[in-house]
C-alpha cells in the first residue's frame, strides 16, 4: 500500500505510468520522451515494479514493461481526473458570473 | 451547462462548457488575476495566493496553487488576444520540473443567452499528452489517494 503511494507520488513515475498507459515500452523508449537517464529510469522502473504497479518481461535481450492492470487506472481514468479537476472550477466560476452580473 | 472533455486525434485535448454569464464576463473571469483566484482552484482545499495575467500579445501568467503548505506552479505566455472572442496562449506545469509546452486556445462564443466556451489544448505528442492526463491527477491527488487506497484495500 504505502509502496504505492510512493511510487505515485513522484511526477516522473506518473510521467512514466502515463507513457505505459498507451501500451507496452521499453526502458530506453521510456527514456526518450521525457529526457531522462537510461540509469535514472531503471531506477525508477525498480520502484514502479516492486510497487506492483508495472509488470516487465523477457523478450530476448529487452525488457519490455507494461502497466499493471490493477490497480491503476487507464487514460479513460485520468481523463475523469482531469474532468473533475474543471468541474469544480467551473461550478465556482458559475457562483462568481452570476455574482458579477447582479453586480453590473 | 455541462462539461465534455475529450481527446482528438494524437494530441489534442477538448473541452467544451457553456455558461449563463455573456462572453465579455466569462473573458473577463479567465483574464483577471482577482477573478481567477476565486474559482480555478481545482478540488477543495487548494487557494491560489499567487495569480499574474497580462493579458497581452508576450505576456505572463504565473498561478500558484497550495494546500496545506505544499503546492506547485504553471507559467505561461499569451501569444494573440482577440478581446471577448479568442485567446492563444502556451503554458506548462513546475511538478517541480516543467512539462513540455501545452498550446492551448480558448473561444469565447455568445451561445443562447451565454456563451459557450471550447479550449482546445495542444500537446507536442501523445505520451505527453498522457503525462499531462496524469498530472491531472495534481489536483485531484487526496482523492486518488482516497480511491487507491480503497482498491488496494479491496
Amino acid at each position: 500500500m504505502n509502496a504505492a503511494l510512493h511510487a505515485l507520488a513522484d511526477p516522473t513515475r506518473r510521467a512514466i505510468l502515463a507513457r505505459l498507459a498507451l501500451g507496452e515500452a521499453t526502458p530506453s523508449e521510456l527514456a526518450q520522451p521525457f529526457a531522462i537517464s537510461q540509469p535514472a529510469i531503471s531506477q525508477h522502473l525498480k520502484v514502479l515494479e516492486a510497487a506492483g504497479l508495472i509488470l516487465r518481461r523477457v523478450d530476448g535481450n529487452r525488457r519490455p514493461c507494461r502497466l499493471s492492470p490493477e490497480p491503476l487506472a487507464d487514460l479513460e481514468e485520468w481523463l475523469s481526473q482531469l474532468r473533475r479537476a474543471f468541474d469544480a472550477n467551473y461550478r465556482r466560476l458559475d457562483a462568481l458570473l452570476e455574482e458579477l452580473e447582479t453586480r453590473e | 451547462m455541462s462539461l465534455s472533455l475529450r481527446t482528438d486525434g494524437e494530441t489534442n485535448v477538448i473541452i467544451t462548457r457553456t455558461f449563463k454569464a455573456p462572453p465579455e464576463l466569462v473573458w473577463r473571469a479567465h483574464t483577471e488575476p482577482a477573478l481567477l483566484q476565486r474559482w480555478c482552484t481545482g478540488p477543495d482545499g487548494w487557494s491560489m495566493p499567487v495569480c499574474i495575467s497580462d493579458p497581452r500579445p508576450g505576456g505572463k501568467m504565473r498561478y500558484e496553487w497550495v494546500k496545506d503548505g505544499a503546492g506547485f506552479h504553471l507559467t505561461g505566455e499569451f501569444v494573440s488576444l482577440t478581446p471577448y472572442s479568442r485567446i492563444e496562449h502556451v503554458e506548462r506545469m513546475h511538478l517541480p520540473d516543467p512539462t513540455p509546452d501545452n498550446h492551448v486556445v480558448t473561444e469565447f462564443t455568445a451561445f443562447d443567452g451565454g456563451t459557450r466556451l471550447v479550449m482546445t489544448m495542444t500537446l507536442p505528442d501523445a505520451a505527453t499528452r498522457a503525462a499531462m492526463l496524469a498530472t491531472g491527477m495534481e489536483h485531484g491527488m487526496e482523492d486518488s489517494y482516497r480511491r487507491l487506497e480503497h482498491v488496494l484495500a479491496a
